[in-house]
């Protein structure tokens, strides 16, 4: 009889209310209790330095062009010693999604993902992070790795300086 | 004191019921209507027979003023035609206010009058068993009456407003 | 003192003691809902405001006291402005011939535990809550907005075709009882609740209590994924906060509503009679704020087939059924 079933399922669900109301809650409540992050849990990012101590970003452009919403922007330069380094690193938060893509592309390793994600601000220009506060003093997920020990720093002296070396070619000069 | 009470609350009742008529707005005339029926249930209250006020209330006040309401909504004439769409000002809703506020201090004299709602003022009481006694004695025969002309209306808008059979609807097409 | 001053102090403090009792209890079963709920869903409530959350109604309406008190344009103003009020009102007044407990003696005064005790109780209950259509339904009308406008004409004929109903269900009662007054209906009750010499009339009463408070297994009027919020959509501020008390006042009285018509009022042993009538009451209300968190919403055409098809044509039967049996009992 069909209105035996839908009695019986007007009232059967009162019963599981019922005994749901004395089941444990599931809450996490947060500000007081933290739940455990995953290892691989993808938070903000930072910039890491070499075992020797010096920048691991080689301002390479690699981890502005794989970001997928545009939110990592910079200025290359090169040292003295001719090793290239960002001159201004900016990270605007508000547009980041935490995707780790700019970690894959990095050559260097210099950009890692951490733990970290209470950034909620109240002014959105506060959600832009530069350099200075990106940078960190550790080596981040991979303390042995040092970029420059497998590719070398680039020669001091300019181009055509070095002994026995020619000037190098004017290619807008039609003189030979 | 009495006869001054109905005196006002037959003026309210004339004026709400004339305000009605004389609306464009056909929800503020419906509001007018509601005012009426609340003086005629004050004057039914007045003349001894508390049931009635509250039928009047209940009934017309309550549920025929209600369906009134519903099908001015359905018919989409609602927020009023453009005339009055900038939203009535102080002036358009002073009667409404006189007439409530005057209903409400009769009701309150009323009150006053008689705390127990029992003695002095009406010359016969109608208990509510006694209206029952009246209705289902006196006048059975006409409540029957009515109340077959009721369900003759019933059984009459149940059979316009049936769903159309297969042969009425293919006739119309034709 | 003089005597009569003695009168009416008791009667003032009487009525102030009420309101208050009922609007606080009307704040607080916002609370409880929200907590009753969230053990429902396995989920704790809200917690953060005092301990266990017991300051949240206070917050509540500090929120909706600042809050900005916006009128939709081409709206009809004093309309707009009068609903809320309305609904909130007819909810209060209702409560007027509620018994709530058996008289008791203060100052060599015996002070009947119920504003007044009219004769016609049960129709001043029926004629209010057919009054409270007014609120929602002048309300949504005057918002001028699609969503209320939907909202208003939905809770108006749900709200009649129950009232229906739920007048008729009340009618066994009165045959039993032979009397209109809630105190004398609550003296018939002392041996036994009407809820047991008629269930039939009980469940009726019970169903067309739900759908006319408009919550949930009824709650087409404010039916939040269709209309928004149904006839106070337009509605902020405290003039919301009407709506919503109103709502909540309206729980109550129906929950007293049915333990003065079924439940036996304060008629109970041991304890004193207010006591066992509050227990009755906040059980009911605990009982609507049940069924919100386990029954889903009906479909409008649904609504109308139980309340017309199913409940009206049961509800005169009960009558009938009723009065054969007091016939047979007597003769």
């Amino acid at each position: 009889m069909s209105i035996w079933r839908d009695i019986k399922g007007t009232i059967e669900p009162f019963w599981i209310t019922l005994r749901n109301m004395f089941r444990p809650v599931v809450t996490v409540e947060y500000p007081e209790v933290r739940t455990e992050l995953a290892p691989r849990y993808r938070g903000r990012l930072i910039l890491t330095r070499d075992p020797d101590g010096q920048e691991r970003c080689v301002a390479c452009y690699l981890c502005s062009a794989a970001c997928p919403v545009d939110c990592i922007s910079m200025q290359a330069t090169e040292a003295e010693d001719g090793r290239r380094y960002a001159a201004w690193f900016r990270i605007n938060f508000s547009r980041c999604i935490f995707c780790g893509l700019c970690t894959e592309a990095c050559p260097t390793m210099a950009i890692q993902v951490t733990g970290f994600f209470e950034m909620a601000n109240r002014n959105p220009l506060e959600t832009v992070w530069e350099k200075e506060e990106l940078l960190v003093d550790h080596c981040g997920q991979e303390p042995d790795y040092n970029f420059y020990h497998h590719a070398g720093i680039g020669v001091a002296a300019a181009r055509g300086e070095n002994p026995g070396e020619d000037k190098p070619v004017d290619v807008k000069d039609l003189m030979p | 004191m009495a006869t001054w009470i109905f005196y006002i609350l037959g003026a309210v009742a004339v004026v709400a019921t004339a305000m009605a008529v004389t609306r464009r707005n056909p929800v503020h005339s419906v509001i007018y209507l509601v005012n009426s029926f609340f003086a005629l249930a004050l004057i039914f209250y007045l003349l001894g027979a508390p049931l009635v006020a509250a039928w009047e209330v209940i009934i017309y006040a309550g549920a025929i003023m209600v369906l009134f309401l519903f099908i001015i909504m359905m018919l989409e004439l609602s927020p009023g035609e453009e005339a009055d769409r900038q939203g009535p000002g102080p002036l358009q809703w002073l009667p409404v206010l006189l007439l409530g506020g005057a209903l409400l201090g009769c009701t309150l004299l009323l009150l006053q009058l008689d705390p127990a709602g029992s003695q002095e003022l009406p010359n016969w009481y109608a208990s509510p068993r006694d209206f029952g006694y009246a209705l289902f004695h006196e006048y059975a025969l006409a409540v029957e009456i009515v109340s077959f002309q009721l369900l003759f209306a019933a059984v009459g808008a149940f059979y316009v407003g049936r769903p159309a059979s297969r042969k009425e609807r293919s006739g119309g097409e034709r | 003192m003089p005597e009569w001053m003695v009168i009416l102090l008791l009667i003032v403090a009487k009525l102030g003691l009420i309101f208050m009792v009922l609007l606080t209890l009307a704040a607080y079963l916002v609370l409880a809902e929200r907590k009753i709920l969230g053990r429902i869903q396995l989920r704790p409530g809200p917690n953060r405001v005092g301990p266990f959350g017991l300051m949240q109604p206070l917050a509540d309406v500090i929120k909706l006291l600042t809050k900005e008190d916006f009128i939709p344009t081409q709206a009809d103003k004093w309309l707009f402005l009068l609903a809320p009020g309305l609904a909130a009102v007819t909810a209060l007044l209702t409560f007027a011939v509620v018994p709530f407990g058996p008289p008791i003696t203060l100052f060599g005064h015996e002070v009947p535990l119920v504003v007044c005790d009219l004769n016609i109780g049960v129709l001043f209950f029926l004629g209010l809550s057919s009054l409270a259509v007014y609120g929602m339904t002048l309300g949504g009308w005057a918002s001028n907005s699609k969503y209320s406008l939907l909202g208003a004409i939905r809770g108006l004929s749900q709200l009649i075709s129950y009232e229906l109903s739920m007048g008729l269900a009340l009618v066994p009662v009165v045959m039993l009882a032979r009397s209109f007054s809630l105190t004398d209906i609550v003296m018939a009750q002392a041996d036994v609740p009407f809820a047991l010499v008629n269930p039939l009339a009980f469940l009726i009463f019970l169903i067309s209590a739900v759908a006319e408070s408009k919550r949930i297994p009824f709650d087409l009027p404010e039916a939040e994924n269709e209309l928004v919020g149904g006839f106070h959509t337009e509605y902020s501020g405290m003039r919301f906060g009407l709506f919503f008390v109103g709502e909540y006042i309206n729980l109550i009285i129906l929950g007293s509503m049915l333990t003065v018509f079924f439940l036996g009022g304060w008629m109970g042993p041991f304890l004193p009679g207010v006591v066992w009538f509050s227990i009755k009451v906040l059980f009911v209300c605990f009982f609507f704020i049940w069924v919100r968190g386990t029954l889903p919403r009906l479909r409008y055409d649904q609504l109308m087939h139980f309340g017309w098809k199913i409940l009206l044509p049961l509800s005169l039967l009960n009558v009938i059924l009723t009065g054969a049996f007091l016939l047979w009992r007597q003769g």
